[in-house]
């Protein structure tokens, strides 16, 4: 479903990512892990073709974000850090715009944006502008947009990020319920959530990935039993060989 | 080459509307057009005193445009681009599979349309002189026409800075200089100065980019190809630059 190959990126002196490669099947949640400015936020950019790679390719579904940007484009649903939003439009204004904007017309448009609404429990804001929302709601109004078309890929930076733990507990239940059919790759430095979300967990430390397993395993590698152990391990190593 | 063309201007109406949306859902197309209009019937009354020139014809109405068009439009233009950065909304649009025409057309349209509105609410002009005495229709509608081609020329400046700089502020800033350079190119003042150092040659160069020049033909009722030409054609150039440093965003 999404296909990593050696993903570069620099931006002047700094090498930010440095050959990220790793494959993500159907039903994967796949957390992404690192501490900040590791490269989590430049690789998921580079995925969702908001940034071009220096070398290295990333395909969704079979397509290259490279060569067939807008065909890639199609098949993936983003949501940016921070869930960048506009705020002078309703909830259902944005959803509307977001799926013209993905060539969705009719009735497909109308499917779509009713069931983002149901499925991330938004229609109780339908009439309030973005700008005046809690950013739980916010958080969850960029996250109807990045599913209302469906995609068999999904890229979220930080989607509990700031929400309380009510807020935290709705999103990491409604990506429960997508799991099964999407391949779904999530960035977060929450490390408590990850055993709750994820399948699979990537470390990524200085642009490099140095830890690709389950989170059980992962936490098995750490001298103390947590994750938290096993995370500040394996980037203080990698700290050392770079340094 | 269809299938091309759809790729490329894919998403063209959904960016328009949002556009669009975004003037009319806060204050901002609202206060423009109330300040527009009221500086345009300012200079109009008070400076060319409109009433008293005893002749049925907008003269004294179109000949402000130039200059209004040149603090105005760069003021509705300046947050196409910038506001997106600044919100990191960029960031969304980027991922949709949007052509980049698309979106550089669908933004400077939605401008355009607000500062067409701006010129159709002017409309009372028209029928006052209508009112004064027998006017020639045919002319003015045509004054009208070019003015509005006039008015996507400056635009295109203003749209092309907002995706340069980023910020809204000096987005306005740099493109009045820019309006300011290719307005007053046509100044009697400065092209006399021009002359005088660089030759009648370089003077009749300079003038013929001069958008006061340009529109001259159109004031008094003349249709000028050249001059429609030269609006359009230079629109052109300040939208693929617009689309140029707004993809530029890829790069990082």
């Amino acid at each position: 479903m999404l296909d990593i190959q050696r993903l570069e990126k620099s931006f002047g002196a700094k090498h930010a990512v440095r050959g990220v490669s790793f494959r993500l099947e159907k039903g994967t949640v796949l957390g992404f892990l690192g501490p900040n400015g590791a490269g989590k936020s430049t690789t998921m950019r580079m995925i969702a073709g908001v940034l071009e790679p220096d070398g290295g390719d990333a395909l969704i579904d079979g397509k290259s974000i490279l060569t067939d940007r807008r065909e890639a484009q199609r098949a993936l649903g983003y949501l940016p850090e921070g869930a960048p939003l506009y705020e002078d439009m309703t909830p259902p204004e944005f959803l509307v715009f977001m799926a013209s904007a993905r060539g969705m017309k009719g009735a497909a448009r109308k499917d779509g944006v009713e069931r983002a609404i149901a499925d991330a429990r938004i229609s109780t804001v339908c009439d309030q502008r973005i700008g005046s929302l809690s950013k739980g709601y916010r958080r969850r109004v960029g996250l109807a947009g990045a599913i209302l078309h469906d995609p068999p890929v999904l890229l979220l930076d930080e989607p509990t990020d700031g929400l309380d733990p009510n807020q935290k507990r709705a999103v990491r239940a409604l990506i429960a319920r997508m799991a099964p059919n999407k391949a779904i790759l999530i960035s977060t430095h929450t490390l408590t959530e990850v055993p709750a979300m994820c399948t699979r967990a990537i470390v990524i430390d200085r642009g490099i990935v140095v830890a690709d397993d389950t989170p059980d395993t992962l936490v098995k590698r750490s001298e103390d039993g947590t994750l938290e152990g096993a995370f500040m391990r394996l980037t203080d190593q990698a700290e050392a060989e770079t340094a | 080459m269809m299938s091309w063309l759809k790729e490329q201007f894919g998403g063209f109406t959904a960016t328009y509307r949002r556009e669009l949306g975004a003037y009319f859902a806060t204050p901002m197309a609202y206060v423009f057009l109330a300040v527009f209009l009221l500086a345009l019937g300012l200079f109009t009354w008070e400076a060319s005193r409109f009433f008293d020139t005893g002749s049925a014809d907008l003269a004294p109405f179109f000949v402000w445009h130039p200059w209004l068009y040149m603090i105005f439009l760069p003021a509705l233009a300046m947050r196409l681009w910038a506001d997106e950065r600044t919100a990191g909304t960029d960031e969304l649009l980027l991922s949709l599979p949007l052509g980049m025409p698309a979106l550089v057309l669908g933004k400077l349209f939605a401008a355009w349309t607000v500062a067409g509105v701006g010129l159709a609410l002017t409309a009372p002009m028209w029928v006052t002189v209508n009112l004064l005495g027998s006017s020639d229709n045919a002319a003015i509608a045509l004054t009208y026409m070019v003015s509005f081609l006039m008015a996507g020329a400056y635009l295109s400046i203003g749209a092309a800075i907002s995706a340069l700089t980023g910020s809204q502020v000096t987005a306005f800033v740099i493109s009045v200089v820019i309006a300011f350079v290719f307005t007053a190119a046509g100044w009697p003042l400065v092209l006399s100065g021009v002359q005088s150092v660089f030759g009648t040659g370089t003077a009749e160069l300079v003038a013929s980019f001069s958008f006061l020049t340009q529109f001259e033909g159109a004031q008094r009722g003349v249709l000028e190809l050249r001059a429609v030409v030269f609006f359009l054609g230079f629109t052109a150039f300040w939208t693929v630059l617009n689309g140029l440093w707004a993809a530029r965003q890829r790069l990082g």
